[in-house]
This record gives structure tokens, C-alpha cells and sequence, in this order.
């Protein structure tokens, strides 16, 4: 393993559903959190990326504002949007800065007040969350194409909607766990059948909550991380990729390409394969993606993803630990912050210091696996220590 | 600006391929076809990405296509609430891909990845136009 970027510091607020107060001093508790752990000030920021995805924001340009409040000024800084994983396109960003010798330590912001703006507005906004030209006219929503993408999948490998409640169920058991956690209680495989359909197949549990929320993290060269950090986490292979807007696009709708071509970029760079992986944080907006992403990341054969979830190898003891935190079914999903809380999940598996929700035997290599828009954009990134 | 008359509400108003509206109006799908390469667009396209061409032709689409995959919404987004409950579809027609709803009177248990649909074009109480898929 190459170590010379590293992370050496990594924080996020509690995921609520109504934060009480402005973004600024939201994102501010992620940066708190991280600049405490990785010992630094906002002196030592040398640059700063803030991630959000701009509709849900009343502020029009946030970097600023969020750069003055945590103290960054006159550090550069901008923002980098890509949806739902705005914040690991961000931490692409802050990687490549270290890399290039531009900056020695760049904070990686993600933030997303959802609740800043009502209900009516977000059933509006939600309406243009596809092709505007195209698909939005007949009246798309993004749970709508996850749900088709569930069909396909039920069709062409036999998955079911009891996979789907157990992969639901397997969260809530996490998520109970991790008190940053907007969902808190645990449900069974038969409550979530239960539940009303949403959007055929996907019923209310296959679905994640919205949440506001923040997360930092702390990227830093060799030089830095080793002078800081008694346990820096290094990156080993970034890849991404994107794929069609429009569905029409796409090859086919039981898999996302875009996660598939960014799993293999990211394999190659850090010269190993799926089976060196010990914990994961995968994209679970909805069980359905957590599926998909077992069979994208390689964790299992395509279409034997749900041998995973039957055996329950996805679990604390199984094969592949995945979203041990409670993933974004049971933590919530603050799409800005969404990114950076899963790195910050696998970055405290891998100092073993993940408290009640640690995977035993001190894994040694982790992967984050975060997509935008539905496998619109993707990145997965891996990090060892 | 006729391109604000596509779908139950239209989001965009100028497009270059805005001949799609008069062919819905004629009771026709078309997608486009570069003149140079031969590459078919659905969605329709006025540039082509494989060759750079902006010279394109319009073919139909027509037939008998299958249904690629669906999701029946118990939720809408804001203006499309009083069509609730309704089916978003993709199916496709000789090898090009087409996104749309279903036709509502199928009854569910009919409803079916790989079935036969054709393409039907229609008009809503307040003019807007569009299309859907039924059953073949």
C-alpha cells in the first residue's frame, strides 16, 4: 500500500430529523468532532471542499458562509455537488489536492438540512430529480426507480421481497446501536412486510428517512498524518464512475453500472480484490441498492447477492460486515452528509475504535461504497490502515 | 415553447427535437436517427454523440415491444397527485429503449416483465399531450 494520503480525522453530528439551528452551525459539530479528533485548528486547514446537494439549501453558494463559520478564511474553498454522494466526490477532490502537492491538509464538509425547506417544496423539488426533458413529465420520483429496479432484479435473479425485509431488518438491529442514528428502534423481517407499499415492490421500511446532518473528514499527506496522527487511515484506490440519467440509457436496471466500473477502478488502484475486504458501508437509500451493491462491489456473484442476506453473511461474524452503523436505512440520509459519515464509519472500524458496532479481529482494509442520483453517479472508495 | 405541452406537466419549454409534439399530436412516438451514422435516439436527440452530426432524420416507433421493467407509485410529486395510483414503465420496441406509464386499466396481475405492449399516443382534459404503453 502506497501511504500518502491519509485520513487523519473524521467527525459527524447526530443525524435528527429537524436540526435546531442554522447550516453553518451544523456543519460546524462535524468539523468539531474532527478537528478534535485529528488535533488540528482551523489554522492548520490549508483548504476546505463543502459538499451539499444545492436544492435542498436556502443559501445560495454555501462554501463560503460554512468556510467563514468554522474559521477556514482565507483558506480556498469551493463546493463539489454529485447528489447523494456529494461528499465522497468531495473527498475524490480533497485526495487529488494532497496528491498534486497543492495543499498538506484539506477538510472534506458535508451538510444537508433537509428540513430547511417544507414539505411542499421538497414534493416539488422531488418531481425534477430525473430528466426534466424526458422522464419527469410522467411523474417520476426517486423511490419509483429504485422500486423498478427491484422488479428487475425479483425477474431476472429470483430476489424477493423478504430479502429486501431482511436486509431492512439487519439494519434496524445496527442502527439501534449507533446513537448518531435517526432511527433507533429494531424491527423484524415480518413488521417490515407489513408495512405499506410505497411504490411496487419497495414498502415504507425499504425506504431510508431524510435526516439533516453533517460530517467531516480530514485529508492529509504522509508528512502531516505521520506528525499528527498516532492512527492515520490511508487511502489505497478511489474509483467512480456515472451512467445515464434517463433509464432509457441503461443496459439493463438489475444492477448500476456506474457502481460496477467505479468498484473495479478502485480494486485495480489498490491492488486487491473484494475477498481482502473486511467492513463495508454501501449505499442503502434502499434495501433494494444494498442488494445491488453486494453484486457490484463483488461481494457476491451477480444475482447471488441475496445468498448474503439468506445466510446472513452480511452481518458482525459473516463473511461481509455491511452498514454495522445501520447504513442510511436506520442512520438517516442527509444527502451532503451522507458520504462522509460512511467514511467516517470505516475509518473508526479500522482504528477499532467503533464501540458496540465494531467488526472483532481488527480489519485491516475497508470499503466505502456511495452513489448519486439512482447509480447515476458512483464512487467507492478504500482505505486501510 | 410547444414543448411545455409534453407529458401531465412539462418542466422544460425549448428543445431543438420539439417535432416530437407535432408527431404526439399526429397520434406518433418518433425518436431520431442520425443521417450520417445511422445511430437511433429515444429519447430524441438533435446532436449525435458517436459522430457529431446534427442532421437527423425521425423514425416511429411502432409494433409490438416488451416491458423491461415498472413500479406502481402510491406517491406523486407535486402536479401529478390526482393521477395517483399510476405506473411508470420502460419497455422496449426493436432493440431502442422507451420510458412512459402504463396503461392504467391493466389489472395488476397482468401486469408482468416481458409482457407484449404496444404505444399509444393521448391527450389530457387540459391539452397536454403525451403517450403509454399497452397491452399487446
Amino acid at each position: 500500500m502506497s501511504k500518502d494520503v491519509a485520513i487523519i480525522g473524521v467527525g459527524q453530528s447526530y443525524f435528527t430529523r429537524e436540526y435546531p439551528g442554522s447550516i453553518r452551525e451544523l456543519a460546524f459539530d462535524a468539523w468539531r468532532e474532527a478537528a478534535q479528533d485529528a488535533g488540528i485548528t482551523a489554522k492548520d486547514i490549508s483548504a476546505s471542499v463543502i459538499c451539499s446537494a444545492p436544492e435542498y439549501d436556502a443559501q445560495r453558494s454555501p462554501a463560503g458562509v460554512i468556510s467563514e463559520y468554522l474559521g477556514f478564511v482565507p483558506a480556498p474553498t469551493f463546493a463539489i455537488e454529485s447528489v447523494c454522494s456529494s461528499s465522497t466526490s468531495g473527498l475524490r477532490a480533497a485526495y487529488s489536492m494532497v496528491k498534486a502537492g497543492l495543499h498538506d491538509i484539506v477538510a472534506v464538509v458535508g451538510f444537508q438540512k433537509m428540513s430547511e425547506i417544507t414539505s411542499a417544496d421538497s414534493q416539488e423539488r422531488m418531481g425534477r430529480g430525473s430528466d426534466i426533458q424526458w422522464e419527469s413529465p410522467f411523474g417520476t420520483m426517486m423511490p419509483g426507480y429504485y422500486a423498478s429496479h427491484a422488479q428487475a432484479h425479483f425477474k431476472q435473479y429470483g430476489s424477493t421481497e423478504r430479502d429486501l425485509a431482511m436486509i431492512r431488518a439487519k439494519s434496524t438491529k445496527y442502527g439501534a446501536l449507533n446513537d448518531r442514528a435517526v432511527y433507533r428502534k429494531v424491527v423484524t423481517v415480518e413488521e417490515c412486510l407489513a408495512k405499506p407499499v410505497v411504490t411496487s415492490p419497495l414498502k415504507v421500511f425499504d425506504c431510508c428517512g431524510n435526516a439533516d446532518g453533517s460530517s467531516c473528514v480530514i485529508v492529509a499527506n504522509a508528512d502531516r498524518a505521520k506528525e499528527l496522527c498516532k492512527k492515520p487511515v490511508w487511502f489505497m484506490g478511489l474509483g467512480s464512475g456515472s451512467a445515464s440519467v434517463t433509464l432509457t440509457g441503461r443496459s439493463n436496471c438489475y444492477g448500476l453500472t456506474a457502481a460496477m466500473k467505479a468498484a473495479q477502478d478502485a480494486y485495480a488502484m489498490a491492488g486487491i480484490t473484494a475477498q481482502d475486504v473486511k467492513v463495508a458501508e454501501v449505499h442503502d437509500c434502499f434495501t433494494i441498492a444494498e442488494l445491488m451493491a453486494y453484486e457490484a462491489l463483488g461481494f457476491a456473484e451477480l444475482g447471488k447477492g441475496v445468498e448474503l442476506v439468506r445466510e446472513g453473511q452480511n452481518e458482525i461474524g459473516g463473511k461481509i460486515p455491511v452498514n454495522v452503523d445501520g447504513g442510511l436505512l436506520s442512520k438517516g440520509h442527509p444527502i451532503g452528509a451522507t458520504g462522509g459519515s460512511q467514511v467516517r464509519t470505516i475509518v473508526l472500524q479500522l482504528r477499532d475504535e467503533a464501540g458496540p458496532m465494531q467488526v472483532p479481529g481488527q480489519p485491516e482494509i475497508g470499503l466505502v461504497h456511495n452513489v448519486g442520483g439512482v447509480g447515476l453517479y458512483a464512487n467507492v472508495t478504500i482505505l486501510g490502515r | 415553447m410547444s414543448f411545455k405541452k409534453f407529458g401531465r406537466k412539462s418542466f422544460a419549454s425549448q428543445t431543438k427535437v420539439d417535432a416530437f409534439i407535432d408527431y404526439l399530436e399526429k397520434g406518433e412516438v418518433r425518436g431520431t436517427q442520425c443521417k450520417s451514422c445511422g445511430t437511433k435516439f429515444f429519447p430524441p436527440r438533435a446532436d449525435c454523440d458517436q459522430c457529431l452530426s446534427n442532421d437527423m432524420d425521425w423514425f416511429k416507433i411502432e409494433g409490438v415491444g416488451t416491458l423491461v421493467t415498472y413500479t406502481k407509485q402510491g406517491f406523486a410529486p407535486t402536479g401529478f397527485e390526482k393521477d395517483v395510483p399510476y405506473t411508470t414503465a420502460m419497455a422496449i420496441f426493436d432493440g431502442v429503449q422507451i420510458f412512459g406509464r402504463l396503461d392504467g386499466s391493466i389489472p395488476d396481475d397482468e401486469v408482468a416483465i416481458g409482457m407484449n405492449v404496444g404505444v399509444r399516443t393521448l391527450q389530457y382534459d387540459d391539452g397536454q399531450l403525451s403517450y403509454e404503453f399497452i397491452k399487446a
